[in-house]
């Protein structure tokens, strides 16, 4: 990487001068941008645009033990047609799945143009060795994952080692190559915002995360509370924006857990919109991670066509 | 590009009169002065006539307010205290309506009114109706006495919001006020004139005279005013200041400020452009604590300025009633005019200009979000008050430095720190001389908070217990 920021991840000093160094992050401001952004009012037109940019973004997850191929092959099915009686209605971005159940879904979506992607490094407490980790990666690449999504150590993290997390995204990274065909897998770095308590630390991660090749930086698990907050992507917004100034490359903003409503899908849109403009508004560069959100975008989409609210029954669940 | 699709607040909340009298003793009067109108700021379309009061209109409010003062002073604390809290929960109540009715008349955005000055309006009633009955308590020793009829004038840029802080400290302490809204937005204080019936205060308590600046003038030159309040100009407050001199009357003066804004190189760069962005474009820079001078450490200045120059490239201006607008309507021509001529000469000065890209609507009052770079301690634009969308942007180069340009003013009403360092914080406050000092954040209120100024920026403290003492006769 020949980037102006090159020279910072050279030692474990250096790298942790250059993150102490990052700007202070104030929790009462930030709090009150992020509310007063949460008061935008997005309807009519506006509201159906953001609906269907919404349901684009979506990465539909299932991450559960009890996960099966019949569960991931019926969210298959959903992500290619989210809504059975109106073919009109977007395909989401992805599915999200187990490295174990990728080689499933990579089947049930050939052709379909929705990625699969795969958590992966020990998901979601990242307990484990870098062996392990590169070998979990490595199974979901090699099952045809289009994107990973691993977990940052935040033991290491928390304790200072910021040089053992930048050393493992980058061994990560490396194991999303494909060198074969040249189609690498995005990696997406979880930084589990909930568990690095402040917002100091959240710019921190951010960066580091960034510095060492993310492709993605995503807020959450879903697996820890709180998640995928509107003042902690705010904050991961204006790390993107500031490190495409300093660097040149464009890196993407996943927030995940927590997002329900449509309500809540506009709310980050707008966050999106005020805090890096258009260049994120897409799903190349804007994920929204959830499992239940897909369902309240596709009520408040029929509602806005027919005026008229169906009831559940009317949505599949899968 | 998401275009947010326009979001307007319904203007059906609000029963809009063609014509409003004075309320005079608990009853809506005719005044005896001409008529005049008040307008929209955002379109220049009429809301309603408004009646102007003479000086024997005056005499007949301080009349019925002295009448009214005998029972309402004798009523125990706690009786007064039922009144405020009615009135402060039929704000709540009636607050989309008087939030819209602000923004008509006023120009603010429906945001600000709705998420601001309402919920502060409401809380200055609540807030000072637990201090009704415990006076006692207030450090003004046993059974503190109140001053007798309150004579008070409030500008235009938070009508309702200084009326609340006006009124509600009076009557608290057991005064009776005449109150003067300003000429170009009189219509939230006569829709409080309605709230007062419906609360069943006694009439005579609080009288509402509208007018401009002679109808002003008889209110604090009465003779049987005891007190007299005024949030406003500089230039005005000097001519009352002069005129009660010698008569006895307890005065509070809330006048003009220059704020600094004081950005260190170790602040919190994106919560800081914020709150300049808050501080100075809050309300159209219609604030009399405005940070109109941002003062940031050089070694930091160009990367803080490209920062704002993005933020402001977002800001949203346009219809005040728009739920999403971020800048409305400059409160009158005169004012536009005002803000015009001191950017005129900005740049005349030799400061360089810039503005975001915007389409500003072609009706009514408006100005567009200005920075001013290069800017000197010695142009006007970093001595006069704009109060408008106006920043000017200075540098420092150490502590010392910052200080003694924030407090190289005649004002002296707020001042704003950004740093991440507590101590730094702390030693800023000692030594800037401005009745606020905000420490990361700005333009914050709290009724529990005494507000006011040093220099020309007036005397006396209005809110928290500090800002009982003007309402009694300690």
């Amino acid at each position: 990487m020949t980037t102006p920021l090159a020279d910072v991840a050279s030692s474990d000093a250096t790298l942790r001068a250059f993150l102490h160094g990052l700007p202070g992050v104030d929790r009462v401001g930030a709090d009150q941008r992020a509310a007063m952004l949460g008061t935008r009012s997005v309807k009519a037109t506006a509201k159906a645009e953001a609906v269907d940019l919404a349901i684009r973004m979506v990465d539909l997850t299932t991450l559960e033990g009890a996960d099966t191929p019949g569960k991931v092959r019926a969210m298959c099915a959903k992500a290619v047609h989210p809504d059975p009686s109106d073919p009109s209605v977007p395909k989401v971005a992805a599915v999200c799945v187990y490295p174990d159940l990728v080689a499933l879904a990579v089947d049930a979506l050939a052709g379909s143009g929705v990625k699969v992607a795969s958590v992966a490094t020990a998901f979601p407490s990242g307990r484990s060795s870098l062996d392990v980790k590169v070998a979990d990666t490595a199974l979901a690449v090699a099952a045809g994952a289009d994107e990973i999504d691993m977990v940052i150590d935040r033991g290491a993290f928390l304790s200072g080692d910021y040089a053992k997390v930048f050393e493992e995204i980058a061994a990560i990274k490396a194991a999303c190559a494909r060198p074969g065909d040249g189609h690498d897998a995005h990696l997406k770095v979880i930084l589990e915002t909930g568990e690095l308590a402040t917002y100091d630390n959240v710019r921190r991660a951010s960066w580091l995360a960034m510095l060492a090749g993310a492709d993605f930086i995503k807020t959450s698990t879903g697996k820890v509370q709180p998640a995928a907050t509107p003042p902690v992507t705010l904050i991961m917004l204006e790390a993107v924006r500031d490190f495409l100034a300093a660097t040149g490359r464009k890196v993407g903003v996943k927030p995940a857990g927590g997002i329900r409503t449509t309500k809540d899908a506009i709310k980050m849109l707008v966050l999106v919109n005020e805090t890096v403009g258009e260049g994120w508004l897409d799903p190349d560069w804007f994920r929204l991670g959830a499992s239940t959100l897909l369902n309240d975008l596709l009520m408040q989409r029929q509602k806005m066509a027919t005026g008229r609210y169906a009831g559940p029954d009317y949505f599949t669940l899968d | 590009m998401f275009e947010y699709a326009p979001a307007p607040e319904s203007r059906d909340v609000v029963d809009l009169q063609p014509s409003y009298g004075l309320f005079i003793d608990g009853e809506f009067t005719d005044g005896s002065g001409a008529p005049f109108k008040t307008i929209n700021p955002a379109t220049e379309e009429t809301l309603a006539e408004v009646a102007t009061a003479s000086e024997a209109d005056v005499d007949r409010a301080v009349r019925a307010a002295r009448r009214a003062f005998g029972t309402w002073s004798a009523m125990p604390g706690s009786e007064r205290a039922k009144y405020l809290f009615r009135i402060a929960r039929i704000i709540q109540e009636r607050s989309r309506e008087l939030a819209v009715l602000e923004t008509l008349d006023n120009g603010k955005p429906i945001r600000e009114a709705r998420d601001v000055d309402l919920p502060l309006v409401a809380a200055h009633f609540f807030y000072h109706a637990g201090w009704a009955d415990k006076l006692d308590h207030a450090g003004y020793g046993p059974d503190p006495r109140p001053l007798g009829v309150a004579g008070q004038v409030i500008p235009w840029n938070f009508p309702l919001l200084m009326l609340s802080w006006k009124i509600a400290p009076a009557l608290a302490c057991g005064n009776t006020v005449v109150l003067k809204p300003a000429e170009t937005t009189p219509l939230t204080a006569l829709l409080f004139a309605e709230i007062c019936r419906q609360a069943e205060l006694p009439p005579g308590v609080v009288n509402i005279v509208t007018g401009a600046g002679e109808t002003g003038a008889a209110v604090v030159n009465h003779p049987d005013v005891d007190k007299v309040a005024f949030t406003g100009s500089t230039e005005v407050g000097r001519l009352i200041a002069r005129g009660v001199a010698g008569s006895g009357k307890k005065v509070t003066l809330e006048l003009g400020g220059k704020a600094a804004n004081i950005i260190f190189d170790d602040a919190a760069i994106d919560q800081a452009v914020e709150g300049v962005v808050d501080g100075i474009f809050f309300n159209q820079g219609h604030v009399c604590c405005a940070g109109s001078r941002l003062l940031v450490q050089e070694s930091i200045a160009d990367e803080l300025l490209e920062a704002l120059k993005r933020r402001l490239s977002r800001l949203r201006i346009g219809d005040p009633l728009d739920k999403n607008t971020d800048i409305g309507a400059i409160n009158s021509a005169e004012q536009l005019a005002r803000v015009r001529e001191l950017s005129a000469v900005g740049e005349a000065e030799g400061a360089e200009r810039w503005s975001p890209a915007c389409e500003l609507p072609d009706r009514g009052f408006w100005f567009p979000p200005t920075i001013f770079t290069n800017v000197a301690q010695s142009h006007r634009i970093a001595r006069d008050e704009v109060f408008g969308p106006v920043l000017a942007m200075l540098t420092f180069r150490t502590p010392a430095e910052a200080v003694e340009k924030a407090n190289n003013t005649p004002y002296g009403l707020s001042a704003g720190v950004w740093t991440e360092k507590g101590s730094r914080i702390l030693w800023m406050a000692e030594r800037l001389r401005a009745g606020v000092v905000w420490a990361n954040t700005f333009n914050k209120f709290d009724p529990a908070s005494p507000f006011g100024g040093y220099k020309e920026s007036g005397y006396g403290r209005e809110g928290g217990r500090h800002g009982l003492e003007a309402y009694l006769d300690v």
